[in-house]
């Protein structure tokens, strides 16, 4: 077997023997769904909670106010209201005044507004009024439109980053640190070949990735595949391997792991939060998104979730792919002239 | 005169600095194709430098380098599959195992030796199957031995290759040097242990601050101080050392706390006569031994500092 052969072994041996790696790969993005699914699980709506300041008319107040299924109210002293507006607990604070009620929301309460809604149409209301609740209401929870469905693609294309940056990162650093790559250069060994060899091992084991979370996704949540798995996996390999090509990149010079970690921490914390993991990115403002659209995980978040919740094709994928192109090349181009090996 | 093409190493002028250290200061070098030649000095003497600059993997900063008649600037893959080497310390792949690792190694060259044959060689026939992070210090070592050996070199470079190894992991180095020398093969090795010089090396050149100090084989080097015994002892009360130092051949004396040590040229003439001064001046012989000169005086005699005063250094 040739030199190539024995050095992809060599990956997929290292790869293979470490416990650890299993459990990044495949435990830990089961565990991640189960929490975040458990805390995002689609329920029938709870009531929104108010709260009436204590005071002459608060009883008159909260008399009305129970009229009203949706809401659940209480009345409590103005400084404890106060506090729990605060900390949530309360959507809403009604202070009872003289001609009419003053309410206090918080504005970065989203519930805030249904509340103020609520509460006003309680007190407005005359005997025979339309109740809102008197329109008929169905609640919609398709797979596709759930967190779980927005939050699987996402997860893969985090887990696909994480696993390229980290399993190329630190044994490429830790055998500069430990002399390897030195005492490699001290034989005829194909550089190229090197490389290769942590390219391919990368790609047989995001193949299991994207395979395993395919798997997973399907039959412990019921996420729905509307596009083509092929699709999936080729778009997941040239996510992996943009990933990992950043890893040259950040591990041209580092001598140790702390210090690589330190770098490969820079490059996917920012995009954890901004490429729309755990959330949609367009929740950031608008002269972000340019810059948003730009990142290699933006890029690889929407297209497999636009694949999977979708159903679209590679070829309107054009742009997102490019983007990631982009990102394969030139940190390749750049980690393979300024890698150190001595 | 030698012939060109009969040197496996040809080294002139040697610089390399590193900002304003000088590591190596005009190094010249003429290893000729079988010798064994071992480079002798105490820690940051530029023997690593050197070497490193030998093996390809530094580029000097002046100086020319000429291996097996190749240069590095034009003959690199070619010159890096006929030499072999070990560097002072390779962490290799802990998850692979002894044979995996030699396996990988040899398919890196055209012609390698048996991966069977390359494991025999340094002993490691029943960790064949044992993964690296299970070795011990000197099972690695010998491990990576058998990885420079895998290209079958005319060329093998050691860069202390024995440094805190036990006996048995010595020994197996040892047998391995002498059978590439037997094979007619080129290697050059650094090392502190003099003793592994004397049985080792053809010739030697000793060197320190990145000058060569003296080269020769390591007879002609010990019979350079002019004394190949030494008288060491110690008495009570301590002894004039200006009275020792005039006595007939005495090459000279020295106080290392309470011992003297002498270094003598006819020992049967010496040593009646510090034993003559020690009856005189009334003192008390706590202890007397005698030994052949080693390379360690030499260094000691060249720069007043030990080579292992050296290593002690740096360890500190």
């Amino acid at each position: 077997m040739g030199s190539l052969g024995q050095l992809v072994l060599m990956r997929l041996r290292v790869l293979w023997r470490q416990p650890e790696v299993f459990f990044w790969t495949f435990i830990f993005p089961i565990v991640t769904t189960l929490v975040l699914g458990l805390a995002f699980r689609n329920e029938s709506l709870s009531p929104v909670r108010v709260a009436v300041t204590d005071g002459p008319g608060a009883p008159a107040l909260l008399a009305r106010l129970e009229g009203t299924p949706e809401l659940e109210a209480q009345v409590l002293d103005a400084a404890e209201a106060r506090r729990m507006l605060a900390r949530g607990r309360v959507s809403l604070v009604l202070v009872p005044g003289d001609l009419s009620p003053e309410a206090l929301v918080d504005p970065s309460q989203p519930e805030g507004r249904t509340a103020r809604l609520l509460v006003s149409q309680a007190l407005a209301r005359a005997p025979d009024a339309p109740r809102l609740e008197a329109v008929k209401t169905t609640p919609v929870s398709e797979p596709g439109n759930r967190y779980i469905d927005f939050l699987i693609p996402g997860l893969l294309g985090m887990s696909l980053m994480s696993s390229s940056l980290w399993a190329l990162a630190v044994p490429l650093v830790s055998m500069r640190g430990g002399k390897l790559l030195k005492r490699l250069a001290g034989t005829p060994m194909s550089r190229s070949h090197f490389f290769l060899a942590f390219l391919l091992g990368r790609t047989v084991f995001a193949v299991l990735e994207v395979a395993f979370f395919c798997a997973f996704a399907r039959w412990l949540f019921g996420v729905p595949m509307f596009g083509s798995y092929f699709a999936l996996l080729g778009v997941g390999l040239l996510g992996a391997m943009c990933f990992a090509s950043l890893a040259l990149l950040v591990s041209i010079r580092a001598r140790n792991e702390e210090s690589v970690g330190g770098l490969v921490n820079l490059v996917s914390m920012p995009m954890m939060f901004l490429s729309g993991v755990f959330f949609a990115s367009e929740n950031f403002p608008g002269w972000m998104q340019p810059l948003i659209r730009a990142l290699p995980l933006t890029a690889l978040n929407d297209s497999l979730r636009s694949i999977m919740l979708e159903g679209t094709s590679l070829m309107t994928l054009g742009m997102p792919m490019a983007v990631l192109a982009a990102w394969t090349v030139l940190p390749m181009v750049a980690a393979l002239r300024w890698f150190r090996w001595v | 005169m030698t012939s060109p093409d009969e040197l496996a190493i040809e080294v002139k002028g040697l610089v390399k600095r590193f900002g304003d250290v000088v590591a190596v200061d005009g190094i010249d070098l003429d290893i000729r194709r079988g010798e064994c030649v071992g480079l002798l000095g105490p820690n940051g003497a530029g023997k690593t430098t050197t070497v490193e600059i030998l093996e390809g993997l530094q580029e000097p900063t002046s100086g020319h380098v000429r291996l097996l008649g190749l240069d590095w600037k034009r003959s690199a893959t070619q010159l890096r599959q006929r030499i072999g080497l070990t560097l002072q310390e390779t962490r290799l792949v802990e998850h692979l195992t002894v044979e995996e690792t030699v396996k990988m190694f040899a398919s890196f060259y055209p012609r390698p030796l048996p991966v069977e044959e390359l494991i025999g060689m340094v002993q490691l026939g029943e960790k064949r199957g044992a993964r690296v992070g299970k070795l011990s210090g000197g099972q690695r070592q010998r491990l990576a031995l058998a990885l420079g050996l895998a290209g079958d070199p005319d060329l093998f470079f050691l860069d202390e290759p024995t440094t805190g190894l036990d006996p048995q992991s010595r020994r197996a180095l040892w047998d391995v040097v002498v059978a590439l020398k037997a094979r007619g093969r080129t290697v050059v090795l650094t090392t502190h242990y003099m003793d592994e010089a004397e049985v080792l090396c053809d010739r030697l050149v000793i060197i320190d601050k990145g000058r060569v100090m003296t080269r020769g084989t390591p007879g002609e080097i010990i019979a350079s101080l002019g004394a190949d015994q030494v008288i060491e002892l110690e008495a009570d009360p301590a002894l004039d050392l200006e009275r020792l130092r005039p006595l007939p051949a005495v090459v000279s004396a020295q106080r290392h706390a309470d011992r003297l040590s002498l270094r003598v040229k006819e020992l049967h003439v010496a040593l009646p006569s510090v034993l003559r001064e020690v009856e005189l001046s009334g003192a008390r012989l706590r202890h007397l031994s005698t030994r052949r000169s080693t390379l360690d005086d030499v260094f000691i005699g060249l720069t007043g500092r030990s080579l292992r005063e050296g290593t002690e250094e740096k360890a500190a």
